[in-house]
């Protein structure tokens, strides 16, 4: 889950990480240039949204006074950028910047732990600079059973040669930093650019925080101080009505998975499952030439009620022709739940299980029973003898030839 | 003979009241699996399919040797039962639990590393040797595990729990059995990725080959690679790679938590350059797998 | 409506109520209650969601309670 900006922002400043002067986020051009004036001086202006890339964009503008201020607000707040319209703009003091350093924590999924980057070329992208300029960065991992000490991000700052007091401040914004990533959980915690002023002290320029979702119950206080509501998934794009419709039906019964709805245009509705197959059946549907309505994971033991309310989703979406329920052997879900949930389900949207279903493959754990109601309401079905590949195939030659 | 596992292996479950640790517990019983014991605390004294409840680990500890646990507490409490077992002394700790945060994680692995003990998952289904036994929910109820995990040549090691079970019925078809199957987890950080388990199983006169399923996010199949090459190993392995969808969706989630394309090294397109680099064959289909298993043993010779 | 399963409770075992509390009590899934304390009730919405784990059967004497599969040709389950 991915913040702002000025979210980041905000949270920088609870541990005392330097800001550029003013620092505060407008929703209304009228409230930027209030912000500018307070601030005094040249500002700069920066769309607030979640994608790259707002330079090129025109989503970063300067201005000397406030009455600039007010007009780039107003070009800003009406740019759309990779399809987001920005949150607000943030109004920050533009100051003379000596040099920009690079920041970052995450983890390293090999080592187990807690990885700080640093370079002393900042305001590039990373991996670039560690591609053509390996002796500009230095990496440290650091416990995560430990509290985090000061010293290893002197370390880490000093193996790129930085001295002296840079080295002191620099590592008055890095620590703080690393405390911020272990209390709140994030997943990358990342300046870049730190900057050095001319004047000798530093400020953190821009900032990217990563937040899982595993974590967003645990600190929902803090997420209410920033403002960011239930609904926000913060993935690479919001989430659309079908999707948290999807949502809610997995949220309000707590008996297994069926949800992790991901919308698509295509006209093969599926319910699969559970985690890995659903990767594996959706690349197989797409290899046959199929064209998905939607992705979804069904796992665990989900009740009958709970498929039935996703399959009567799946069915309502405008475009899906026929369902295609397919998942890979199962040992904790039930055959036969799953096929009552999905045949109650076309039922109660008024159609036909037989015509609609296009294939169901799901063996394993009470399959008897399964197939016994498959067979009843004329459902064609398949055991393990076929595998998940050619499942899906039998669904998409099914469309085509509808 | 197995890795990780044996029929001697003596298990407890942490969490045995809970409804999937119930159903869990009669189907490893069923299995023949040595379940000596259950914790849940509060519910000291009681039974659980005939399998005494305690208040703690070293109520049990104490007493007996206990080889593994298997952890299925909700994730609230799973540091806190994972730490238990580890200052108990248990050196396989095999954790089912889903949805546990990042930092939790590293430090439950942190301080296994230091007290020499192993955590497979969390997010897993658990580990099964057939005909020796089977630790935690993996492949259900012992008739259904019995269908499709048969004793024989091929290591597996899985990042889904579901696909474990998919991938040793296919090889169980086709004549190869498992040598052990070990459902690892979902998560972006796990006790045991497959670069660890594979000492082991090189280890193992047993199995032949490796067949490992994976997915778009993290690094541990490029690990797995360099692990190959720089230890020259005996093993040939064939890897399945779902999610090939995900690669033109960046900083989408699905699957599983550790399934995310964030750079270019999470996609499936470089993690497949990776694993042929190192001799690691990369299956289009789970139903081919076998397949180059045999054809890679063939030239092995 | 439930359209897979039909649960069948004799007229004598419902009218007890202490049979009528067990009942309620070991259904996973809430197929029977006793709204107010009173008579015996099958909860129509949840009789799908049966598992056919069968512990309702081990109330009463045997055949007092029958789980009946509608996709099965009516097949009759009961405690023996
Ligand atoms: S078989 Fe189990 S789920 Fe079905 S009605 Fe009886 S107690 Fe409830």
């Amino acid at each position: 889950m991915r913040f702002y900006e000025y979210e980041s922002k905000q949270l920088f400043a609870k541990r005392g990480i330097p800001l550029p002067k003013g620092s505060q986020v407008a929703r209304t051009a009228h409230e930027a240039q209030r912000i500018a004036s307070d601030i005094g001086g040249a500002v700069v202006l920066k769309s607030q949204v979640l994608s790259g890339g707002r330079m090129k964009a025109g989503g970063v503008l300067f201005a000397d006074d406030e009455e600039e201020a007010e007009s780039a607000a107003r070009l800003i707040l009406d740019l759309e950028i990779n399809g987001q319209r920005p949150r607000g703009v943030l109004v920050e003091s533009r100051q003379p910047v000596a040099q920009e350093y690079y920041l970052g924590i995450t983890w390293d999924g090999i080592a187990k732990r807690p990885v700080m980057i640093f370079s002393d070329m900042g305001g590039i992208d990373i991996e670039e600079v560690a591609e053509k300029y390996p002796e500009h960065v230095a990496k440290r991992h650091f416990s995560n059973l430990l509290p985090f000490s000061d010293h290893k991000a002197k370390e880490l700052i000093a193996a790129v040669g930085v001295q002296g007091s840079d080295l002191n401040r620099l590592t008055r914004i890095a620590a703080p930093l690393a405390h911020l990533f272990q209390e709140y959980g994030l997943t990358l915690a990342e300046i870049n650019p730190i900057a050095r002023l001319e004047d000798g002290s530093f400020v953190a320029l821009d900032g990217h925080v990563d937040m899982e979702a595993e974590v967003r119950g645990e600190h929902r206080a803090l997420l209410e101080e920033l403002g960011i509501g239930e609904d926000e998934t913060r993935q690479a794009r919001p989430p659309t009505s079908f999707e948290l419709a999807g949502k809610r039906i997995n949220d309000v019964d707590h008996r297994g998975v069926a949800g992790n709805v991901t919308e698509f245009d295509g006209t093969l509705g599926l319910i699969i499952g559970a985690g890995g197959g659903s990767l594996t059946l959706f690349d197989a549907v797409r290899n046959h030439g199929g064209h998905p309505a939607n992705y979804c994971e069904i796992g665990g033991n989900p009740s009958v009620s709970k498929v039935c309310e996703l399959t009567k989703l799946i069915l309502a979406k405008p475009g899906v022709e026929k369902i295609a329920v397919m998942m890979n052997v199962v040992s904790n879900t039930r055959v036969d739940l799953v096929a009552r949930g999905v045949i109650k389900g076309v039922l109660e949207s008024g159609e036909d299980p037989g015509e609609r279903i296009a294939i169901f493959r799901i063996p394993g754990s009470w399959e008897t029973d399964g197939f016994k109601i498959l067979d009843k309401y004329g459902v064609e079905y398949c055991d393990r003898a076929v595998s998940m590949y050619e499942a899906a195939g039998r669904a998409v030659a099914k469309m085509q030839s509808a | 003979m197995s890795i990780l596992i044996t029929r001697n292996t003596t298990v407890i479950i942490q969490g045995i009241t809970g409804r999937e640790a119930v159903t869990m517990t009669r189907e490893g019983l069923d299995y023949g699996t040595r379940i000596i014991g259950g914790v849940t605390p509060g519910r000291g004294g009681r039974e659980v399919h005939g399998v005494p409840v305690y208040d703690t680990v070293e109520a049990i500890s104490s007493k007996s040797r206990v080889d593994a646990s298997v952890v299925s507490v909700p994730p609230a409490f799973t540091r806190d039962a994972v730490f238990e077992a580890i200052e108990a002394g248990v050196k396989l700790i095999v954790v089912v639990t889903e949805n546990i945060p990042r930092g939790q994680v590293a430090q439950m692995v942190e301080l296994a590393d230091q007290r020499g003990a192993r955590i497979i998952g969390p997010n897993c289904l658990g580990v099964l040797s057939p005909g020796e036994a089977k630790v935690g929910g993996l492949g259900g109820r012992a008739e259904d595990a019995r269908k499709a995990f048969t004793k024989g040549v091929v290591g597996v090691m899985s990042r889904s729990g579901g696909m474990t079970t998919e991938i040793c019925n296919t090889l169980t078809a086709a004549g190869l059995g498992q040598s052990t199957a070990v459902s690892i987890g979902g998560d972006a950080i796990i006790g045991q990725a497959y670069a660890e388990l594979m000492p082991l199983f090189e280890a193992d006169p047993q199995t032949q080959a490796i067949a490992i399923y994976s997915e778009p996010g993290g690094r541990m199949e490029a690990d797995l690679a360099r692990w190959k090459v720089e230890n020259d190993s005996r093993l040939p392995v064939v890897a399945f790679m779902a999610g090939r969808f995900m690669d033109e969706m960046p900083g989408m989630r699905f699957g599983h938590a550790g399934t995310i394309v964030e750079g270019k090294a999470d996609t499936t397109v470089e993690k497949i350059e990776r694993l042929n680099e190192a001799g690691i064959a990369v299956a289009e289909r789970i139903e081919d797998i076998p397949a180059l298993i045999e054809q890679q043993l063939a030239t092995a010779g | 409506m439930a359209i897979f399963i039909r649960i069948d409770v004799d007229g004598a075992l419902a009218a007890d109520a202490g049979a009528a509390r067990q009942l309620c009590e070991v259904c996973p899934v809430d197929i029977f209650s006793t709204p107010d304390g009173g008579a015996l009730e099958i909860v129509d919405d949840n009789v799908d969601e049966c598992t056919l784990c069968e512990l309702c059967l081990q109330v009463g004497k045997p055949g007092q309670v029958s789980i009946v599969k509608l996709y099965d040709d009516d097949a009759v389950l009961q405690r023996t």
